[in-house]
């Protein structure tokens, strides 16, 4: 039984980070673009590397 | 890259959206991002690519026009987005986040309402149904809002909808729970509360998301009318200005190929105007100095000045516009399917759980007991079959459509797109495809092509722009031909190898448009011209006739025009009818009972677009048009209108076989609800079992439009 004295706020927790990670998402707009962000990393970056530092 | 320098400005950069309905890959983003942020004055670009949207940070002495080139630049054709065109997100990102803590609360409280059913008692379950009222109290204050403010409004006006029993419901059992929680009862209904708000979300986020993708999809095929003009300042310099602020007595210069932003006369200059958006004439018209310039017509060849006589919401553009929303109100009366069953459904519910209150009052029962049970018979009859089932079959049906190249507007669309039974088409630009094409092209020389091609390269009107295409569809390369001059109304000329080529009118005007090609002395090579029917259009309109849709012609074109398609098609047809006209004899069909589906592009068809029981345009439709649509379809076929009939009448099936299982299961539950039988543990495995259901059911539309 003490157990969950632990355990229930601990899952609680961990399902609220969740929720909270969701609207984090959700404010940065992370949803807007979801066939860009699937294209975007076919984008090959023909910059050099020192050249994307300023970017 | 070499923008940034205008970081340093403390005032922000002005921002301006444009749609650019041209990128497809990943390619295209990369080369839209770099390569605008690349011209001197533009800052940043970032693209949506969903959206197919290309939002341009920019200096504030970069124009609409400037940036427009500056895309032309890339290869990509953009229009900017007036702030009017930019709907608001936020209804389907608001209902999300309600869905999240909903569907948050749900799976918690489920966890703990497992123990308690599993056989958890004492002091265990009494600590887990108050932990589950820790967690589904704020969840439901917070998700239950979209319900319990239109459930208000409701009761507010004295009618009832069926916001009323869920809010009834849910407050009821969330109170009853918290009094079993407090004296150690052995039943609560968190669990069941919190799902049905989740399950019911769900419902109204897919309902939401159906309607801004379509509407997102519109938008990006949107071609706006003039968004300004160049007009002539009293020191004879020019300014661009916005086509709002335009006001009658300015002198507008307008370009060859730019769509005039305002009703005027023509001052000087000379050009063809093409009139097809206020018409459907398909015949670009000859203007000159004295003649009438329409807001909204395209200038063909030749710069014209024009004096401004009528800006803004005095133009004739503007008039359509007005007749087109006094016609649009009949559709706003339309009751969706889901409300005409829930005025019958909610009462219903209503009085049945008053019913067993009173009942069990009356057979001796404690208020307690009694007001259990109605809240027991209120959460089994909440309608989780109608809120889930009728935006779940139309989003399953709108996605399989938008793969097939229809976007449906939203869910009342699909509804009245079924119950049409007859078609009303547009000639040009609807039967036909609303462009010339070139016709034998064949008994053309290669010579005779490749020089065409050099000539009509460099000519923006309509009749070289087809022959272009044609041509490079069957890949002939140009010949090199120098000193090549456009005169306005005449044709091209240039030099190849000594000689004078011309590619201009043509002499013997007939019925047909015809343009000549002349090499040195020889005699013209005649290329004649046609708007052809769109490919399959005989065939579909058969089809259209066999699903119970007879067909008919209404146009504004010649009646010779339009004889020779009614001919082959096999339709009536009335031709010469203005955009009233046109109206009227909608107008006349649905005062005969007819439920009309019309099919028309151009803004001349937008006042019928908006009177027809439900309206479909292709997507190279007058934005005015698109807007009085409620479906719009890609691509040269018209095969999209019989599919978008046919996955309708499909989801009207479904939706019905979801009532019919909605019904079912509350003959079954409602008895068990009202004799007291019913646990919590049974209200949540019916619940989420008939949304599953439902659900399933449904997701069979996927293959409908095959």
């Amino acid at each position: 039984m003490s157990g969950l004295v632990i355990l229930v706020p601990v899952a609680l927790g961990l399902g609220l980070l969740g929720l909270a990670a969701f609207f984090w998402s959700l404010r940065h707009k992370q949803f807007d673009d979801m066939d860009g962000a699937a294209l975007r990393i076919l984008i090959d970056e023909d910059t050099p590397l020192e050249r994307r530092d300023d970017a | 890259m070499n923008a940034p320098a205008a970081a340093g400005i403390a005032t922000p950069l002005p921002e301006t959206l444009f749609s650019v309905p041209g990128m497809r890959c990943a390619g295209c983003i990369s080369k839209l991002e770099n390569g605008l942020a690349a011209v001197p004055g533009i800052a940043a670009a970032r693209v949506n690519f969903t959206a197919k949207r290309v939002t341009v940070t920019h200096l504030p002495e970069m124009t609409a026009p400037d940036l427009t080139a500056a895309f032309a630049g890339l290869g990509f054709e953009a229009q900017p987005l007036g702030a009017g065109l930019v709907a608001p997100t936020g209804e389907g990102a608001q209902l999300l986040r309600y869905m999240a803590v909903a569907g948050f609360a749900a799976m918690n409280v489920m966890l703990l309402s497992v123990s308690v059913w599993s056989g958890a008692d004492g002091a265990t379950r009494d600590m887990f149904h108050w932990l589950s009222a820790l967690i589904a109290l704020p969840a439901i204050a917070y998700a239950g809002q979209p319900f319990f403010r239109s459930a208000w409004t409701a009761l507010k006006h004295g009618r009832t909808n069926m916001d009323v029993p869920i809010s009834i419901g849910v407050t009821l059992a969330t109170a009853l729970s918290l009094y079993e929680t407090m004296t150690g009862g052995a039943h609560a209904y968190f669990d069941s509360a919190v799902m049905l708000l989740f399950f019911l979300l769900t419902g109204r986020w897919l309902d939401a998301v159906m309607r801004d993708r379509a509407r997102d999809g519109v938008t990006a095929l949107l071609r706006n009318t003039a968004p300004g003009a160049l007009v002539r300042q009293a020191d004879g310099s020019t300014l661009w200005i916005e086509a709002v602020d335009l006001r009658p007595g300015m002198v507008m210069l307008v370009a060859a190929g730019e769509r005039i932003a305002a009703d005027g006369e023509i001052v000087s200059g000379r050009s063809h105007v093409d009139l097809s958006l206020l018409t459907g004439e398909s015949l670009p018209v000859l203007a000159i100095p004295g003649d009438r310039a329409q807001a909204g017509t395209i200038n063909i060849d030749g710069p014209l000045t024009v004096r401004i006589t009528a800006a803004g919401a005095e133009t004739g553009i503007a008039e359509i516009a007005r007749l087109m929303e006094s016609a649009g109100q009949s559709r706003s009366r339309y009751v969706r399917i889901a409300d005409r069953a829930a005025r019958l459904y909610a009462p219903a519910v209503h009085t049945l759980a008053l019913l067993s209150l009173i009942g069990w009052l009356l057979a001796g029962a404690g208020w307690h007991q009694a007001l259990l049970i109605a809240a027991a018979v209120l959460i089994i009859t909440c309608p989780c079959a109608l809120g889930l089932a009728v935006p779940a079959a139309q989003i399953v049906a709108s996605g399989t459509l938008m793969r097939a190249g229809v976007l449906v507007k939203d869910g009342s669309a699909l509804e009245r797109l079924a119950e049409a039974d007859r078609v009303v088409f547009d000639k040009t630009g609807t039967l036909t495809l609303g462009r010339p094409q070139p016709l034998a092209l064949e008994e053309l020389s290669p010579l005779q092509k490749s020089l065409a091609l050099a000539l009509a390269e460099t000519s923006r009107h309509p009749l070289s722009a087809a022959l272009r295409r044609a041509l490079v569809a069957e890949g002939v390369g140009p010949a090199y031909v120098s000193d090549i001059a456009e005169v306005p109304g005449q044709g091209v000329t240039g030099q190849w190898q000594g000689k004078t080529v011309s590619l201009g009118r043509s002499d013997d005007d007939g019925e047909t448009l015809a343009t000549a090609l002349q090499i040195g002395t020889a005699s013209p090579a005649i290329i004649r011209f046609a708007d052809p029917l769109r490919p399959d259009a005989a065939a579909i309109v058969a089809a259209l006739a066999g699903l119970g849709l007879p067909g008919s012609i209404l146009s504004g074109d010649r009646p010779s025009a339009v004889d020779a398609v009614a001919r082959t098609l096999g339709l009536n047809a009335r031709a010469g009818l203005s955009p009233q006209d046109k109206l009227a004899a909608i107008a006349a069909l649905k005062a005969g009972g007819a439920r009309p589906l019309m099919v028309g592009d151009g803004l001349n068809d937008g006042p019928a677009l908006a009177a027809g029981h439900v309206a479909m345009a292709p997507a190279s439709a007058s934005d005015a048009s698109q807007n009085a649509a409620d479906v719009v379809f890609l691509g040269d076929s018209l095969a999209p209108v019989a599919t978008a009939v046919r996955v309708a009448r499909a989801t009207a099936r479904v939706v019905q076989q979801n009532f019919a299982a909605a019904i079912a299961y509350n003959v079954i539950a409602v008895p068990l609800a009202i004799a007291g039988q019913v646990t919590p543990l049974l209200a949540a495995l019916a619940m989420s079992g008939s949304s599953i259901i439902v659900v399933a059911n449904a997701l069979r539309l996927r293959g409908a439009a095959k």
